[in-house]
Formats: structure tokens, C-alpha cells, sequence
């Protein structure tokens, strides 16, 4: 081993350009004679265009051209695409409206697209679109989900009346009524999860090129999975045929799920670059970042759990409201579905299970998925309900998790995941050790003695990542399969180029997929180059999300690397004139088993390619393979997060005060990594819990659309996080990974709220629990507490 | 159109600009130094952080004519060649980047923090100071782990009085 193979804590390969300021984020893209576009956007959240005016417009200096819905019409450009069809409980299909890039006649949010000006400089851009006379007819707008179902509310989109785009259901609804008549206790909830923007620190932005000669388009992009760009582009779009349109997402600073989507700024400007013949370059700023990205979660549950009289579940009836925005995002339609109620099992072995899920419009930005996707909204039912269930229940909350406990597998649950592999157990027994727990009541007292308020928290969690076996997945609904691809180009020096459809944006792939080659071919990092994120180069790929570039994207590498091995054996077969069965291939080094003849791995790829010592009816040339890896399950890291916090009843401020995180991702490449990764992830969790939300006013105003308004998690409201792991490996890949990007954003919500309510006593708090929130609750327990 | 004169990482340049070129658009498009990064626009995130002066400073909301005569350090002049300077290496081996969008400013920063407060900070001390900038990757951890061991290796360097 050289040292940076699996497992190894190795520093990142891509950090010396990111931290000289070398990195080349889209931003940093400049082509030759580009112009700049700024987007007109609605100042209505719901509102008819009556007329656009842009003669004024297009008089002021600098202005190359303007374009609306109109001419993206003319071109026969077509609208922006959702890939996953929902059928309601009834059969029919969800109904989806038109999402057309540049709006046509109407508007439904606040942002929504009604014109882009294209202009010499960013400047005289924003100077012109100031001219544009739109005549608007508002409409009443329906901005939360209750008033879009009401009787009478206006209607978004003809085609979904009641603004309802599905009644989905699962599970069986009969087993689940069967099990709550029999039940000794009934936990019922009511749960909010509210509403956030994803806030990658680069916003999106786009540069669009198009070369006369040849025909073909460039569109540089903040993009997480460049190559089904291309195809919704192409195929759906109708920009230009696949081999006529190169998407390149070079360095992308932060995804977190919102540079999924194929939205409408990146197709007008490669679009527009060939309507003005230059190229065009558009890049967000902060507030249409808030007004414009899909944001996220935005569910409103009612959940509840039936009881033995021991505390074992018996069953778990769910019903939520969606919300879905103006439009349906790319894969805004399988979020609350299919990625959320089959988690609703979480840990536990729960035998009767139904979910009935509405998506709703409102004339607000689509929601699609965001670090987790349906999965942190699944872990925050359950463990909120089995939280309040152990209380209610004057019983332990851990003893209560461990009373229900998966603990053969596989286990198939009654909402189709069948988990592989875990010890719940395990991570359990870990993290009340790694927390302290015993000694909670003490550390109670203390807080006590200063008049502040302890409370302890658990989120046992668990996930479907390694998204997805494509067959499966299909069946359900979605456009695309979810493999990934990889490519492996051997040098004749023995230096590797790894092209993977996977896309790092942050996540460290140029380190993680060299680790698996030094390990693999006994070779060092640096003789490893990963190159991703250009569809010129690398073959069709599906990029990086629902932490699949590990258990889905290293598992394409894994063949790859194999089908490398078996024919490097034949080439070491020929050059030490043995059979290539007799080969040995170990640190490096290629023997024939029971002697000492040896050749190392360079030299092998110098024999490939010169090509002496076979001809080429025996052995192709060179070396040089490629695969792609298609899931046979759903991978399930699983784990308990433990959250501490201290409140000032005074104040209603929350401090955390520990953070234990126990995680079993199945087997790590780079600890380093997976540990960053955690910490990210618990980081917008907990900001989920205290500080984020996303408001709109009764008028469809989004209030919420600055640092200013929206509170980020800074450094001084964190903690340090205290993080561990447990090991069992996924049978589901060859590398035995499960994927570590959500963990932490799907685990710490509920961690955190069942701390504050431990604290509280109470369970009627909603996040964000910011001090005003919680200071309210304080005041409410304050005459109780003295009553008792 | 305004003329400004600026000493940007060492060079001295002077440019007619637009009256209300920012110093980050100045720096970006104008010398090309796109290590400077533009997350908010509204001064709240730190990504665009430069130092003016010796002063760390965000460059999103300054006018570039407003700095005339200044002299400023980006993350480009931080390094000397392939020597990294000790915060930038701090921060590579206590993984405090992912994305590295915020890395620049994040940097920039702890480069300045360590200028006001020393080179022995405690944790307290570093997320304080870190008020003013927002990462959405790394849940601050490894940054503060950087920057506190950065500062360390900066007293030993020398560096931190530069
Ligand atoms: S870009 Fe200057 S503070 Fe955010
Ligand atoms: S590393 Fe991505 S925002 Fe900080």
C-alpha cells in the first residue's frame, strides 16, 4: 500500500489551487466578446402580463438585445422539464403545468422570469431592464398550502385544479387502521418542517457560447450533473442535439442539491448566445439566489403512532402537505414522495405503515431537493414522534429506540426499502457513551443552579442513498436511470486519468477516487489525475447526489479497475511469458505466482502500448477500460446523533453545548473527508433548527431574501462536534461503502428540537427555534413549573 | 470615467474606470484576479475579503475609487510562489475547505484576526471574530481547527506582525 489508499487520512489533492485563489468557478470564466444578461424578474407573486414595453429598454446605451417568452416560443425552445411522474392514490398522473422559461402571459412568484437583457456590461444591463414597462393584472396570490386548497382559492395552473398536483399514497392503509385499533396508546403531532434556501456560498451563474462554424454550444454552468444538463437541454429543451451541446461545470462552490436543476437562466443564456452571437454570461446575486434557487423541505404533517402497552410500535399513519411552488422543478415531484415515505420506518421494525402525501402549488419558488431531500423531513416525523412517544410513555428515549430496533437483516419494511445491513445497536451504545448520557441528570442539575434550562436530544436516523438501482427506481416513476460511469486511461508512463461522471463540488473527489486507485493499482495519488464535470471528456455520467458518488460513482471505478487488472495480467502474461491465470497482482507489481519473475505497473502500461511482445489479433493495445455500475439497492448509513443544549429562559437563547455523532457509513475511504462531511451536514441541520426559514408575506413577498433577513449559521452559533463512527459494510457495492453527504443535515433537526423540548417540557415548538420562539415557550412553562 | 491607482499584491497599476466599479469588480475584471470571490453582495458573508492597507476588508461594497492611492493583498499575493503561507497551509491540512468558495475570504480573514488578536487564540475567540464570514460547507469545525493552529504556525514564522 502506497500510504493514500482506502482508509487513508489524506490531505486534498484540489486544495493548493482553492487556497492560492487559483480555483475556476464559472464566475471566473470569461470568453472572448462575451455580453452579460440580467434577468427582468416578477415583483408579483401572481399576476397576468397584460403587455411588455421595450422601446426604452432598447434605446439605452450598451443594450445588444432583449428577449421574452415570445421569442424563446419562436424558436420553439421548450419549457423546463420535472423527470420523475407521481401517480395519485386514484391512478391519474400528477398534474404539472407549463414551466416555461421566460414567462408567457403569466407570472406565479415573486422572481419568476419575464424578460432577459443582454447588454455590454453587467451595469447597463440592470440599467436597462430598469426601463421595461410591463403592465401587470395582479391576481390574488395563494402563498401558503391551506389557503391554496381552499374552496374558491385562484388557481395556479389550469390543468391541477384545487392547486393540487398529486394525492399519493403508501403503504396499506387497512394493516395501519388494524394496528391503531389495537393499540394501547396513541402518539399524535402535529409537525412543521419549514422552509429553507439552500445557499450554496457561489451563486448560480452561466456563460453560453456558440461557435457558427461548427454548430455547436458551450454552456458553462454551476452544475452538479453536467451531463443530464445536456440531455434536458437537448432532449427536452430543445437547445441543440447532444453532440452539438458541451456542458462544462468547472469548480462549483457548493450544491447541496439546488445545482441539480436545469432552470430557466443557463437555457436562455446559451440559447441567447446564438441569438446575439456572442457569448452571454449571467451570474446570480445573493437575493435572486433567494428569490430563483429551489429551496427546500416545506412540509406540513399530521403523524400518528400506535403503541403497545410496552412501548413497542405497532403502527404509523402519516399524512403531509407539500409544497411544490409555482412550477415543478426538475425532480421536485419525487422529494416528498418516494424519497420521504419510504424512510418514514427509520430504525425501527414497525409492521403496519401508511403515508398519504398532497403536493400543492402556491405562487412561491419550486421546492426540490435540498442536502437530504425528503429524507430529513421523513427522520424528523419519526424520531419527533418516537420522542414524544418515549415521553409520553415515561420511558427512557434511547431504552424506548432500542425496544424497536431493526435487528435482523435484510429487513423489508412495509414502504418498500429493504434494509441490507446495520447494528443500530452499535451506534447507540457508542454515542450514549461518547455523550456522557449517564451522567445527563447531574449536568441538568448544574444548568439548574444557574438558572438555565438542560435538555438532551436523539435523532437515530437513517437514509436511502447510493441513489439508485436504475430498474427500481423506473418502476416508479423516474425519466433517467441512476447508474454512474467511469473511464480509466492508463498513460504508457503508468500515470492514471480517471474520467468520472460523478461531480465534486466540494466533496473532495480528486482525492477520494485517486485513493481507490493508489489503492487498487499500488500507485501514487499524484500519478492520478480525476477529471470530471465536461461532457466533451467524459462519458454519459449522472452526477452527484443523494451521497451516491461513492457507493455509485467509486463503484463504477471499482470495474473499471478490474476489467484494468484482467487485461494488464494478459499484457504481463505475454511480457514474462506466463498464462495470465498464473499472474499476481499485488502492491504494484505484477509476478508469476511461485517465482520471482516480476514487472511493476508502469512498465506493464509501457508493454500495452508499444505493443512488442503480442500482436494484435492476441491482444488489443494500449490500456484503457471503462464500466458502469448500476445499484442492485439502496444503500442505508444509519446512525444516532445526540444533541445537548443549554437555554436561557430569560433570553430564550439556545447554546449548544455537545454534539455526539455516531455514524455507520459502511466502509470510509478518507476519514477526513467523511468527517467534513458530517460536520457540513449537522451544521445546516442544526441551522434548519434554530435560525433558518424562508417567509413569504400574505402578498407573496419574499421577506426572507438577504443575509440580512435570513439567518445562516455563522461560526458563534455552532459547536465543535464530537464525531464517531461504527462499521458495517454495505453488501449492496463492491467498496462495502453507504454514503456520508446528508447524514448530518438529515440527523440533526430533530436532535436539536428534542433537546429544546426536553428542556421546555413542553412539545409545541416549531422551527426555527430562534430566541423569540423559544422565550415564548419559557414564559408558558413558567407558571406550570411553579404550579407543580 | 475616474482614474484610480492601486498597489494590488506587490504592482502597481492605474486604471480608468467607471466611477462605481466596486474594488472586487476592479480586481476581478479589471487585474484578473478572480480569487476574490462575490457570494452576497451585501457585505454579510466575507467571501469578497480582501486586505486594504493591512486591513482586512470587504472589497463587495467599496468603491474602488474610494480606496484610490491604497495598496491591497488578495489571496493570490498570500503565497510566495509555492510556499504557501502558514494560514493557507493550516488550512489544507486541517481540511477547513470543501468547496472553497469562502476559502479566500475565510483566509483573508484569520490572516487579519490573527494581525488584532495574536497568534494564541482560543476557540471562543476564533468564531467570534469569524462573524463576518459564511461557510455553508464545513459547519466551521475544521476552520476554526485551522485558523487556531494556523495562527500557532504564523507566531513561529514570524509572519504574524507582516
Ligand atoms: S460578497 Fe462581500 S461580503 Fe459577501
Ligand atoms: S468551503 Fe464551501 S462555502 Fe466554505
Amino acid at each position: 500500500m502506497s500510504g493514500t489508499g482506502i482508509g487513508a487520512r489524506v490531505q486534498r489533492k484540489e486544495d493548493f489551487r482553492f487556497i492560492t485563489g487559483k480555483g475556476q468557478y464559472t464566475d471566473d470564466v470569461n470568453c472572448y466578446g462575451q455580453a452579460h444578461a440580467v434577468f427582468l424578474r416578477s415583483p408579483h407573486a401572481h399576476a397576468d402580463i397584460v403587455s411588455i414595453k421595450l422601446d426604452a429598454a432598447r434605446d439605452m446605451a450598451g443594450v445588444v438585445d432583449i428577449f421574452t417568452g415570445d421569442d424563446l416560443a419562436a424558436d420553439k425552445i421548450g419549457g423546463l422539464i420535472c423527470g420523475w411522474m407521481i401517480h395519485s392514490k386514484d391512478g391519474s398522473p400528477m398534474k404539472a403545468g407549463a414551466h416555461p422559461a421566460l414567462a408567457q402571459g403569466k407570472v406565479r412568484y415573486v422572481g419568476d422570469h419575464v424578460a432577459v437583457v443582454i447588454a455590454e456590461t453587467q451595469a447597463q444591463a440592470r440599467d436597462a431592464m430598469e426601463k421595461i414597462e410591463v403592465d401587470y393584472k395582479v391576481l390574488s396570490p395563494v402563498v401558503s398550502m391551506a389557503d391554496a386548497v381552499r374552496a374558491g382559492a385562484p388557481v395556479l395552473h389550469d390543468v391541477a385544479p384545487h392547486n393540487i398536483v398529486y394525492n399519493w399514497s403508501l403503504g396499506d392503509e387497512a394493516a395501519a387502521d388494524a394496528a391503531f385499533a389495537t393499540a394501547a396508546h396513541v402518539t399524535k403531532l402535529d409537525i412543521i418542517n419549514n422552509r429553507l434556501v439552500p445557499n450554496a456560498m457561489e451563486p448560480r451563474a452561466a456563460v453560453g457560447d456558440y461557435n457558427s462554424g461548427s454548430g455547436g454550444f458551450t454552456l458553462y454552468t454551476t452544475s452538479q450533473n453536467p451531463h443530464v444538463a445536456r440531455l434536458v437541454l437537448s432532449a427536452f429543451i430543445g437547445i441543440a442535439p447532444e453532440h452539438k451541446l458541451r456542458v462544462i461545470a468547472p469548480d462549483v462552490g457548493g450544491g447541496f442539491g439546488s445545482k441539480i436543476f436545469i432552470y430557466a437562466e443557463e437555457t436562455v443564456c446559451v440559447w441567447a448566445a446564438k441569438k446575439v452571437g456572442r457569448p452571454v454570461k449571467w451570474v446570480a446575486d445573493r437575493t435572486e439566489a433567494f428569490l430563483s434557487d429551489a429551496h427546500g423541505r416545506d412540509h406540513v404533517t399530521h403523524a400518528e403512532m400506535a403503541l403497545d402497552a410496552s412501548g413497542k410500535i405497532l403502527g404509523l399513519r402519516v399524512k403531509t402537505r407539500a409544497n411544490l411552488g409555482a412550477y415543478l422543478s426538475t425532480f421536485s415531484s419525487c422529494v416528498p414522495t418516494y424519497l420521504y415515505a419510504p424512510l418514514l420506518s427509520g430504525q425501527y421494525d414497525i409492521p403496519a405503515i401508511y403515508a398519504e402525501v398532497d403536493g400543492i402549488y402556491t405562487n412561491t419558488a419550486p421546492v426540490d431537493a435540498y442536502r437530504g431531500a425528503g429524507r430529513p423531513e421523513a427522520t424528523f416525523v419519526i424520531e419527533r414522534m418516537v420522542e414524544v412517544a418515549a415521553r409520553e410513555m415515561k420511558q427512557d428515549p434511547a431504552e424506548f429506540r432500542r425496544r424497536n430496533f431493526v435487528r435482523n437483516f435484510p429487513h423489508q419494511t412495509p414502504v418498500i426499502m429493504c434494509y441490507d445491513a446495520g447494528d443500530y445497536d452499535a451506534s447507540m451504545t457508542k454515542a450514549l457513551e461518547m455523550a456522557d448520557y449517564k451522567n445527563i441528570g447531574a449536568r441538568k442539575a448544574a444548568s439548574a443552579k444557574k438558572g438555565l434550562l438542560r435538555g438532551v436530544g436523539f435523532s437515530a436516523y437513517i437514509e436511502a442513498c447510493g441513489i439508485a438501482p436504475s430498474a427500481a427506481v423506473g418502476s416508479l416513476g423516474a425519466g433517467v436511470g441512476l447508474w454512474e460511469s467511469a473511464e480509466v486511461r492508463v498513460n504508457p508512463v503508468g500515470t492514471v486519468e480517471i474520467l468520472t461522471g460523478s461531480h465534486s463540488h466540494g466533496q473532495g473527489h480528486e482525492t477520494t477516487f485517486a485513493q481507490l486507485v493508489s489503492e487498487r493499482l499500488g500507485i501514487s495519488i499524484d500519478n492520478v489525475a480525476i477529471i470530471h464535470g465536461d461532457t466533451d471528456k467524459v462519458q454519459m455520467g449522472m452526477g452527484t447526489y443523494g451521497s451516491r458518488s461513492g457507493a455509485v460513482g467509486m463503484s463504477a471505478l471499482s470495474k473499471a479497475l478490474d476489467k484494468i487488472e484482467t487485461k494488464a495480467k494478459k499484457v504481463a502474461g505475454f511480457v514474462l511469458e506466463a498464462s495470465p491465470d498464473d499472474i499476481e497482482f499485488k502492491d504494484g507489481k505484477f509476478s508469476v505466482r511461485g517465482t520471482d519473475k516480476e514487472i511493476d505497473f508502469a512498465s506493464v502500461a509501457l508493454q500495452a502500448y508499444i505493443a512488442h511482445k503480442f500482436n494484435g489479433q492476441e491482444l488489443e493495445p494500449g490500456l484503457k477500460e471503462s464500466a458502469f455500475w448500476d445499484p442492485t439497492n439502496f444503500t442505508f448509513p444509519a446512525g444516532v446523533h445526540i444533541c445537548e443544549v443549554e437555554i436561557d429562559p430569560a433570553t430564550g437563547v439556545t447554546r449548544i453545548d455537545r454534539w455526539t455523532a455516531v455514524d455507520d457509513f459502511g466502509n470510509v475511504i478518507n476519514p477526513m473527508i467523511v468527517e467534513g462531511q458530517v460536520h457540513g451536514g449537522i451544521a445546516q441541520g442544526v441551522g434548519q433548527a434554530l435560525l433558518e426559514g424562508a417567509v413569504y408575506d400574505a402578498n407573496g413577498q419574499l421577506v426572507t431574501a438577504s443575509y440580512m433577513d435570513y439567518a445562516m449559521p455563522r461560526a458563534d452559533d455552532l459547536p465543535s462536534y464530537d464525531v464517531g463512527m461504527t462499521q458495517t459494510a454495505c453488501p449492496s457495492n463492491p467498496l462495502g461503502i453507504k454514503g456520508c453527504g446528508e447524514a448530518g443535515a438529515i440527523a440533526a433537526p430533530p436532535a436539536v428540537m428534542n433537546a429544546i423540548t426536553d428542556a421546555l417540557g413542553h412539545e409545541e415548538i416549531a422551527m426555527p427555534a430562534t430566541p423569540l420562539a423559544v422565550w415564548r415557550a419559557a414564559q408558558r412553562l413558567a407558571p406550570r413549573a411553579a404550579a407543580e | 470615467m475616474a482614474s484610480v491607482t492601486l498597489t494590488v499584491n506587490g504592482k502597481t497599476i492605474t486604471r480608468d474606470i467607471d466611477p462605481r466599479t466596486l474594488l472586487v469588480e476592479f480586481l476581478r475584471e479589471h487585474m484578473r484576479l478572480t480569487g476574490t470571490h462575490v457570494g452576497c453582495d451585501t457585505t454579510q458573508c466575507g467571501c469578497c475579503t480582501v486586505h486594504v492597507d493591512g486591513k482586512a476588508l470587504k472589497s463587495c461594497t467599496l468603491l474602488a475609487v474610494a480606496v484610490d492611492g491604497s495598496t491591497i493583498m488578495t489571496i493570490e499575493g498570500l503565497a510566495k510562489g509555492e510556499d504557501l503561507h502558514p494560514m493557507q497551509a493550516a488550512f489544507r491540512e486541517y481540511h477547513g475547505l470543501q468547496c472553497g468558495f469562502c476559502t479566500p475570504g475565510m483566509i483573508m480573514s484569520a490572516v487579519d484576526m490573527v494581525r488584532r488578536k495574536g497568534t494564541d487564540l482560543d476557540d471562543k475567540t476564533i468564531r467570534e471574530e469569524l462573524e463576518g464570514n459564511i461557510c455553508r460547507c464545513t459547519g466551521y469545525h475544521n476552520i476554526v481547527k485551522a485558523i487556531h493552529y494556523g495562527a500557532e504556525a504564523m507566531g513561529k514564522a514570524g509572519t504574524a506582525a507582516e
